[in-house]
């Protein structure tokens, strides 16, 4: 980044670069898009619909979050577009700001995940050795445990808070993070330009970060998008199980454990939350298949 | 045969000493609390006397060593102690539900393995037909729902509209055999959809794999029928892969299980679990997750050793 010639034009002439690169950025981003299957078309449009609906939620919504507002279990109707849920408040506000808790806590949650795995990871493959050893095999063991049943003892021990939630989901799914980290950083901590970095007296840190990170994030990109919508569900599963997001929050997945008995009347509102869930993962598998098949070459041959 | 043996008992050591760190891990996890269980659970504001009578009756004036290599014995005796909600053992807690269990994971696997690999092989023979894209889009669709969306649509589908099976799914002990798989039918498609996908994208996949390779070339040059070179030549040699990825989702049952049992109301084991959880009862979420982890272990381990003892090229590593 470092320029040799510390003259005032070059100077102007790098801040104008950066928009332009930018813009050229985001028009590539648009060609590829345009040229993609309707599949990653549609999965970009759910992803975007969702964000809108988080980012927008209290302006979006006809009523406060757990502000009851009728009786329970009010049909579809005028005041109420998707009737009322079991203690009578509404269902699309519930369901609306349902968007914002479940995806970000599921966002928070998959970027500490990536944080402290990817960290993990990175250092593992830099240093090698018995700190690899030693992390690996730590790893090995949490693997052994089904995720779902681990965070059942832990949140067990340690309670259902949200913060709780964040960091026990965070650390179990570290441990995928820091094996894929580990392992794609291993081929590009061997090569030529490290050596040559670690021999010009770079710190671990910037080994790390700029020698062996930006060869590797293509497959971390995506693996981003896999852990979320894992997140995503387990969190989902973990609320509805009634152990992970507690009332009054609106959370989509204690929202269907909450309207179920609809469910026996043939009323399929409380599908509507779980509809959500499904059609948010299947937008993300979508972008991430062609993702996958961009930066891979792949072609769904088998 | 020596080096094959030599492997397999690696492999089982390996999975004792998984086993052994796991446990650890369970029953340690509690450690990590800032107080202790004690404390957690009866409040901050809790008598300190009733705060060490609490801690008495858990043994946690004990050390922490002492009271693993307690639990650990007693575990492998069948008694897993007391359940703090109500006091009773958690052995007769455990016993009838395991079975449940037992029964509702492999009626799955009955149902689920047939009928994934069938589909498998149907996909590899008819590759690119609009069945083979059909049943891709199903399975890719399957994957990203949730298990109890699946069992929701299920249950107003099947239990709701056409009436066909029961929307609970309360097993008792002395009902018949007949009546018990009645009451099952909808937990076990569930679990069966859950696992279908991945079982039958892998057959596809395993058999692809070997139709590229030059004696099913040749076989395709003498002018054999389609079904029969996958059949008859290529499926014998996908037989491995296909085992593995059978056990490995025999392994993934023991999670989705935990779900199904709560949106059926079946008493089982992940039930139980579930329920231990919400009023953290932790010395039964302990002996049910040993449960849980144990068997996926145990599954993982037979998946590793199915690929040792049927790839020729782990029977003579270099």
């Amino acid at each position: 980044m470092s320029n040799q010639t510390p003259d005032e034009p070059v100077r102007s002439s790098d801040a104008v670069a950066i928009p332009v690169i930018e813009r050229v950025w985001w028009r590539e981003a648009w060609k590829e898009l345009k040229k993609a299957q309707w599949t990653a078309k549609l999965g970009v449009v759910i992803i975007l619909s969702y964000v809108f609906v988080a980012v927008f939620a209290p302006i979006l919504t006809p009523y406060g979050e757990s502000q009851i507002v009728g009786d329970a279990f009010e049909p579809w109707g005028d005041p109420y577009l998707l009737g009322t849920d079991n203690l009578g408040r509404d269902m699309l506000t519930r369901l609306i700001y349902g968007a914002r808790n479940t995806l970000g806590i599921a966002f928070v949650t998959t970027i500490l995940a990536f944080v402290v795995g990817g960290g993990l990871g990175l250092t593992a493959a830099t240093l090698r050795g018995w700190t690899d050893q030693g992390l690996s095999r730590i790893v090995d063991v949490f693997m052994a445990i089904p995720v779902l049943i681990f965070a059942l003892v832990l949140i067990a021990i340690f309670g259902s808070t949200v913060q709780n939630l964040i960091i026990i989901i965070a650390l179990l799914d570290s441990t995928r993070v820091f094996r894929l980290t580990r392992a794609v950083g291993m081929n590009v901590a061997v090569m030529d330009f490290v050596e040559a970095a670690k021999l010009r007296g770079e710190g671990l840190s910037w080994i790390m970060l700029r020698e062996v990170l930006p060869n590797i994030l293509p497959p971390l990109v995506v693996e981003f998008g896999l852990r979320f919508c894992f997140v995503f569900l387990l969190i989902a599963t973990l609320s509805f199980l009634g152990v992970g997001v507690q009332p009054p929050t609106a959370d989509w997945g204690s929202m269907v454990r909450d309207n179920a008995t609809l469910i026996t009347y043939g009323d399929i509102t409380p599908l509507l939350p779980a509809g959500a869930i499904a059609l948010l993962t299947v937008g993300v598998n979508f972008v991430v298949d062609w993702f996958l098949q961009k930066t891979s070459g792949l072609h769904d041959d088998h | 045969m020596g080096k094959v043996l030599t492997l397999i008992v690696q492999r089982l050591g390996l999975g004792l000493i998984t086993l052994i760190a796991v446990s650890l891990i369970i029953f340690l996890g509690v450690e990590l609390l800032p107080g202790d269980i004690a404390t957690e659970i009866l409040g901050k504001d809790a008598q300190p006397a009733t705060v060490e009578a609490f801690r008495k009756e858990l043994g946690l004036d004990k050390p922490p060593v002492t009271r693993y290599i307690q639990w650990v014995g007693a575990t492998l005796s069948g008694d897993f102690g007391n359940s703090f909600a109500n006091g009773r053992p958690i052995s007769d807690l455990i016993g009838f539900r395991l079975q449940n269990t037992l029964f509702l994971a492999l009626m799955t696997a009955a149902i689920s393995v047939p009928l994934s690999l069938i589909a498998g092989v149907l996909a590899a023979l008819y590759r690119n037909s609009f069945y083979d894209r059909a049943i891709n889009i199903f399975t890719l669709t399957s994957i990203s729902f949730p298990e109890f969306f699946i069992a929701y649509i299920l249950i107003i589908v099947f239990g709701q509209q056409l009436g066909w099976f029961p929307t609970l799914s309360n097993v008792s002990a002395e009902m018949p055999f007949s009546q018990k798989l009645y009451l099952c039918a909808l937990p076990a498609l569930t679990m069966t959809l859950a696992v279908f996908a991945h079982m039958m994208r892998m057959t596809r996949a395993a058999i692809l794999n070997l139709l590229a390779s030059p004696y099913i070339e040749m076989a395709n040059l003498k002018g054999l029928e389609r079904s029969r070179i996958v059949t008859k030549h290529a499926l014998p040699n996908a037989w491995a892969p296909i085992a593995n990825v059978v056990a490995l989702n025999m392994a993934y049952l023991v999670v989705s299980v935990v779900v199904v049992e709560v949106v059926f109301v079946f008493p089982g084991l992940g039930q139980l679990m579930v329920d231990s959880v919400i009023v953290r009862d932790v010395p039964v979420v302990q002996a049910c997750s040993m449960i849980f982890a144990a068997t996926y272990i145990l599954m993982n381990l037979t998946a590793d050793i199915i690929s040792i003892v049927t790839n020729p090229r782990l029977l003579h590593p270099r």
